[in-house]
């Protein structure tokens, strides 16, 4: 039956407008500041500076080392997240009585979002560290993570993980699941063993699920602020400054709405390209059967 | 080997498994346990058990904190927002599947792109934008939880269409709405008696995703929003640290306050929110 076009008004016209006041106008005027130089009072001229603003992001240490460090820590995190989830949803998927319990309290972090983990494990492995090495009187070994350059980053990757580990484990655990038991039994009389079944049967056939976890915990990564800010905050002395706080500290801080929104624009298609040259590359080695 | 080593073996690894997620949730106990504890007992040994049980702190950091309000606005903003990204978002994917013209196919790869856009590059440009139509309307945009839902709606559009789309071409047979055309139902109708009642299923996951992202949200209500009266549970937790962060006792029972709700939230809709959450992804 063909709709007429007064339904096709009611019913999409008014998400498609608030999608374009919310998403489209501010992306597109977005592009527009990043060529000017701004300092966001409405008082204040907007001068048109060309491509100034993106000159400027070449000289800019703070910025340069900040994203940096957000590729290492996106790196290191997306390879320990998926790990540890696949390894998880390995034991969950098994036969143990306890696996619906483990399961629920694995994915528990993740539902609690991101500032107040930030912010628990602020006491854990600060002041809590620093309590438990007088409480121990072994000081080499345990100490206040926070104020260390190294130790606060390796923060962030602990938080991140135990963050995304429990969420990555049931998109894997769904896709387990998938698989059909003629499939494994076939694989059984083959005369594969448990091993062996995981690495040519399973794992192969659970590459959709790679695929999006890889996406999520790629872009979650690149895009991390609320941990960053309950965390670090940035500290000590900006060493654990990721590329999300740089932007918000560059326009909201400094000021500085122009040149802000330019590395804003910079980050977008960072993100663009690794995400979809990701999803390109994991999903050429997805299988059918 | 006889089946009574197995049996122990299998004890041992249930065993080893309950261990490792109490560790896993070892922070969380940490948190909930010393928020009982004087401030001497904490120092004493912060992973022992209280000894006196004090409410003290809780007294403390439920007022300072401004629980009540931060709670009542978090649930406001969650769940009214939720329910409008399910109504325009369910009748604007299945008009996008039933009408199948280029605007739409359009329309939903522009809805489906924008979905790797960071919020870091529209971030201020949006709220240079709200300022300007708070101007030139008189409507509060800014600070109030109307102007943060209406906001909510434009950055869930994406995700709730991609999950609807996918289910109405997949499990929503276009004979079923025919038969309520020739029964002289109109559109409207057919979307909402007839439509709507199988999209449950994808509707509890869209639910979920939403509810999981909106509730813990702090970036852009942190722009928003500036009012004391106005906060959400994280802006309130970002506050209160801001304020008080030396005082760890009422620290800790801030945190536990905030973190009861999505236990509850958790334990009264355990199996589909891992349901939504698998089944949002996999479709994702």
């Amino acid at each position: 039956m063909k709709i007429k076009k007064g339904w096709y008004i009611l019913f999409t016209a008014p998400l498609m407008i608030i999608f374009a006041i919310i998403e489209l106008i501010p992306f597109v005027t977005g592009i527009g500041y990043s060529f000017v130089k701004w300092n966001g009072l409405g008082k204040s001229p907007k001068t048109f500076v060309g491509l100034q603003n993106y000159a400027r992001i070449f000289s800019d240490k703070l910025f340069l080392s900040s994203l940096l460090r957000t590729t290492i820590f996106t790196l290191i995190t997306v390879v320990i997240v998926n790990i540890l989830a696949l390894l998880f949803a390995i034991i969950v998927t098994s036969r143990l009585k306890t696996r619906n319990v483990a399961r629920a309290m694995i994915f528990m972090p993740y539902l609690i979002g991101g500032l107040i983990l930030g912010y628990i494990w602020n006491y854990v492995l600060g002041e809590g560290m620093s309590s438990l090495a007088s409480l121990t009187g072994m000081d080499n070994l345990f100490f206040n993570w926070l104020v260390d350059k190294k130790f606060a980053f390796y923060a962030l990757i602990v938080v991140t993980t135990w963050q995304l580990a429990g969420y990555m484990m049931i998109i894997y655990i769904a896709g387990f699941q998938a698989i059909s038991d003629d499939v494994i039994e076939a694989a059984a009389v083959d005369g594969a063993n448990g091993i062996q079944t995981l690495f040519y049967v399973k794992l192969p056939l659970i590459m959709p699920s790679i695929t999006i976890c890889l996406f999520m915990t790629l872009s979650n990564c690149f895009k991390m602020y609320d941990v960053n800010v309950s965390l670090t905050g940035g500290g000590p002395n900006n060493a654990t400054q990721l590329v999300a706080m740089n932007i918000f500290n560059e326009i909201f801080t400094k000021s500085n709405f122009g040149y802000g929104q330019a590395k804003a624009v910079i980050l977008f298609f960072i993100i663009a390209v690794i995400t979809l040259l990701q999803v390109r590359l994991t999903k050429s080695k997805e299988v059918t059967l | 080997m006889t089946t009574s080593i197995k049996k122990r073996l299998g004890v041992l690894w249930n065993i080893l498994l309950i261990v490792f997620c109490c560790i896993w949730l070892y922070p969380v106990y940490i948190i909930v346990v010393n928020s009982f504890k004087s401030r001497s007992e904490m120092y004493e040994n912060f992973l022992a058990l209280p000894k006196h049980f004090t409410m003290e702190y809780y007294l403390g950091a439920f007022q300072k904190m401004n629980f009540f309000i931060a709670f009542k606005n978090s649930l406001i903003v969650t769940v009214i927002s939720c329910i409008i990204i399910l109504v325009l978002t369910s009748m604007t994917a299945w008009m996008f599947v039933r009408s199948g013209n280029r605007l739409s196919k359009f329309l939903f790869s522009v809805l489906i792109v924008t979905m790797l856009v960071p919020f870091q590059t529209i971030m201020m440009p949006l709220m240079q934008e709200m300022n300007s139509m708070q101007k030139a309307t008189g409507i509060a945009f800014k600070d109030s939880l109307g102007g943060l839902i209406f906001m909510y709606i434009g950055f869930g559009a994406g995700m709730g269409v991609f999950l609807y789309d996918g289910f109405i071409r997949a499990s929503v047979p276009a004979s079923l709405e025919e038969a309520a055309y020739i029964d002289g139902a109109s559109v409207w109708r057919v979307f909402w008696q007839v439509v709507f009642p199988i999209l449950k299923p994808i509707t509890v996951t869209v639910t979920i995703l939403n509810v999981i992202w909106i509730w813990n949200d702090y970036l852009l209500p942190s722009l928003t929003l500036t009012s004391v009266e106005n906060k959400t549970i994280p802006l309130a937790m970002a506050l209160f640290f801001g304020q008080y962060n030396i005082q760890w006792n009422m620290s800790m029972a801030a945190l536990t306050f905030a973190i009861i709700p999505v236990i509850i939230f958790y334990l009264s809709a355990q199996k589909y929110i891992v349901k939504g959450v698998a089944a949002g992804a996999v479709k994702g």
